[in-house]
């Protein structure tokens, strides 16, 4: 009976075929409908047929310029300065308005600017600021919370793998947030983080005895992201505890052992025994950590809805955005395409800096 | 260098007793071997001496010095473990300076030290390797490798040998000799393999269920075990255990018989009345069997005849239906069922009270 299951490849096939099936609809399909769809102009709905536009939805996205201007001089010759004595500079609508002398910077917007010595500046367009700042945000997120994040667990669960009585009520304390939906997860975050009643505010104006100004902590646009960066470094950092736990009982007791005979100090035995054991544990921790920072998402959704002033703007989110808030399916098929080439590409530099060296 | 002294000294994980008050003295530069069957305690109490079991009474003394609450590192031990726990990540020359790395010695003194372990353990040329390109056997030297580069004054081996082939055993086994006579170090070896016990041994520690059974030199246990634990456990193959019967006494002498032996007088010492009933040790190398059914006192038919090269095994049954092992130095042959007698001399035969 055992056998012919495992022979006839009939019925593996019917056996497999729910969850193939399943994955094939919602998984692989879409990913090649997006590839093909992000050369397109196809809407949501639209009356208008489909056609086939090349690279434009990747020129839109990713259309940068640079332009360096001088500083604005009266007739005779002097800088004209504002009222904080920082000189002025033509205005940018001359040129990405309808300009023909500069035909690749029409329709961009300034990103930023920096001065280069004397009194000229550069100024960086962008035709999609609203992507970019996605891109700069997911990035800073990633960068944050890869390492913030793999540390703190590995903290967590160097503490956790003791034998202590009750460690099994920390673990599970630990591991709790990451078991509760991410959504219910920021709805209650984004009590804690109120403006006017929220728990934080609270706290910490308890903690400095009323000298704490309360803060708006996801309507400003200064805090906003760094609001939403902590509660996902906490939400998550239960899961990574488990996996590095895991790690650290590989590591085998006498190793221990022997290195306390040696006289090895606790800081020692973590260096020589404990972090060399977790090497490719450390490999798996951060390539995950980096997948799922990439796919931030529902935070945003819950919390802030990107904004205030685009200050929370994602990939992710935007993909999603364009797609069926704005029914623009082929931009955001293209952000999804430009993500999943950026991952694989960072994913596939980890691999290369991890790898195993003979 | 350093004796260790050990009185009264007890284990227990919450209430099961493991080590149940050991008292011995190991002299400096003495190589003490602590044998027994598995789970009697032997890693336990060598795991006591190195620091990493607390001690939960009694004292342990290391160079005279109390050390029940010192440090492993500042006992003055190293350990060679039987996994021998060297460190995967490392290479073998990092892994024998690794005490001095923690140490924070000098380069040049790592270098140095380094190269005369390996020059003792004849391994230079493993230096650069790293632990997965080693043999079990070299890899046990990389372990003894770290033991020795810190000039510890007690070594200890808890079955260093035990991962290894019959012969590479062999050469570890008398390595391991050599090393503690050009170390003159006090060292204290966990086996239950008595060979190594034999071979290695200035004094063995017989230990049972946590209790010492027996102290001496080697063969002061092998010919005269203080017990019935004692005479089955060292000596290959084990000691014939007989029941018998005491029939009288004669002098010196106890005289004892069964179904298949006849009354023959054993010196002994046991106070042992007529009627008692006692065990009978004779070691397989002491019977001597022969085709002559009238030359000796023990009665028997041959079942099995084993020739191991260096010694034939005979195995025989009794007349009383009971089994008898007899090792023969020479090419001696006995054919399958049949009727022998073997004599001994009785003043190698040990009477024990049954247990
Ligand atoms: N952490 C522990 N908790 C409870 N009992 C233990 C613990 N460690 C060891 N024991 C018990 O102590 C006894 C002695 O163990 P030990 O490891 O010293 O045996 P051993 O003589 O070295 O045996 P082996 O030859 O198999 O290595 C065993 O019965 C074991 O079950
Ligand atoms: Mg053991």
């Amino acid at each position: 009976m055992a056998s012919k299951l495992t022979q006839s490849n009939r019925a593996g096939w019917l056996f497999a075929l729910p969850g193939f099936g399943l994955m094939v609809v919602f998984i692989i399909l879409p990913f090649f409908f997006a590839i093909s769809l992000s050369f397109t102009n196809q809407r949501l709905i639209s009356p208008n047929p489909t056609e086939w536009v090349g690279l434009a939805n990747y020129r839109q996205l990713l259309g940068m310029g640079m332009i360096t201007l001088d500083a604005v001089t009266d007739e005779s010759g002097q800088i004209v300065r504002d009222d904080t004595g920082a000189p002025t500079y033509p205005r940018l609508r001359e040129y990405t308005r309808n300009n023909p002398d500069y035909p690749h910077l029409d329709g961009m917007k300034q990103w930023f600017s920096f001065g280069r010595g004397g009194e000229a500046r550069t100024f960086v367009l962008a035709r999609d600021l609203v992507f970019l700042t996605a891109v700069k945000n997911t990035v800073v997120f990633v960068l944050v919370v890869a390492p913030v994040q793999g540390g703190l667990a590995l903290v967590l669960a160097l503490l956790i793998n003791q034998k202590l009585r009750g460690i099994n009520i920390y673990r599970t304390i630990y591991f709790m947030p990451v078991v509760v939906s991410i959504v219910v997860v920021s709805l209650l975050w984004r009590f804690i983080y109120d403006g006017n009643n929220g728990l934080l505010n609270n706290i910490l104006d308890f903690l400095s005895f009323g000298y704490f100004e309360p803060v708006n902590w996801l309507g400003n646009p200064k805090t906003a992201f760094g609001s939403i960066i902590g509660m996902s470094i906490w939400q998550a950092v239960g899961f990574h505890m488990v996996i590095w736990l895991s790690g650290l009982q590989t590591i085998s007791p006498t190793l221990y052992e022997a290195a306390e005979i040696e006289g090895s100090s606790k800081w020692q035995t973590f260096r020589y025994v404990t972090w060399p054991g977790l090497r490719n544990t450390a490999i798996l921790v951060l390539i995950v950590i980096t997948m799922q920072a990439f796919g931030l998402f529902a935070q945003i959704d819950v919390m802030t809805n990107g904004g205030p002033l685009d200050s929370t703007q994602t990939i992710v989110f935007q993909a999603v955005e364009r797609g069926y808030g704005k029914q623009d399916i082929s931009g955001g098929s293209a952000i999804s395409v430009l993500l999943f080439l950026i991952v694989l590409s960072i994913s596939l530099f980890q691999r290369w800096l991890t790898r195993e060296r003979t | 260098m350093a004796n260790v002294v050990l009185k009264d000294l007890r284990k227990s994980y919450g209430n099961v007793d493991v080590i149940k008050g050991v008292d011995l003295t190991i002299n400096d530069g003495e190589f003490c071997v602590f044998v027994g069957p598995s789970g009697c305690g032997k890693s336990t109490l060598l795991r006591m001496i190195a620091g990493l079991e607390d001690i939960t009474g009694g004292s342990l003394a290391i160079g005279d010095k109390v050390v029940n609450e010192v440090q492993p590192k500042d006992r003055g031990v190293a350990m060679v473990f039987q996994s021998y726990a060297i460190f995967p990540h490392m290479t073998v020359r990092e892994n024998v300076e690794f005490g001095l790395t923690i140490a924070k010695a000098t380069k040049a003194e790592k270098e140095a030290k380094v190269a005369e372990a390996a020059r003792i353990l004849q391994m230079e040329h493993l230096l650069d390797r790293r632990p997965s390109q080693l043999s079990g056997g070299q890899r046990q030297r990389v372990a003894i490798g770290r033991a020795i580069v810190r000039k510890p004054e007690v070594f200890l081996f808890d079955e260093p040998l035990s991962n290894l082939d019959a012969s590479l055993r062999m050469d570890m086994r008398m390595e391991i000799g050599k090393l503690h006579k050009d170390l003159r170090a006090t060292m204290i070896y966990v086996t239950h393999d008595q060979v190594e016990a034999m071979t290695l041994a200035d004094k063995i520690v017989v230990l049972r269920d946590g209790i010492v059974q027996q102290i001496g030199a080697p063969m002061d246990l092998y010919h005269h075990p203080a017990n019935l634990f004692v005479a089955g456990f060292i000596g290959s193959p084990s000691m014939n255990f007989l029941d018998v019967e005491v029939k009288g006494r004669d002098g010196d002498a106890l005289v004892v018989s069964n179904g298949a032996l006849d009354p023959v007088g054993v010196p002994s010492t046991l106070e042992a009345t007529t009627g008692t009933r006692l065990k009978l040790g004779i070691r397989p190398q002491y019977l001597r069997p022969s085709t002559d059914t009238q030359a000796g006192k023990l009665h028997g038919t041959v079942t099995l005849t084993e020739r191991l090269g260096s010694e034939t095994v005979v195995n025989l049954r009794l007349t009383d239906d009971s089994a008898l092992i007899a090792a023969l130095g020479e090419d001696a042959i006995f054919d399958r069922g049949r009727n022998v007698s073997l004599s001994f001399d009785p003043t190698r035969a040990h009477l024990f009270f049954a247990e």
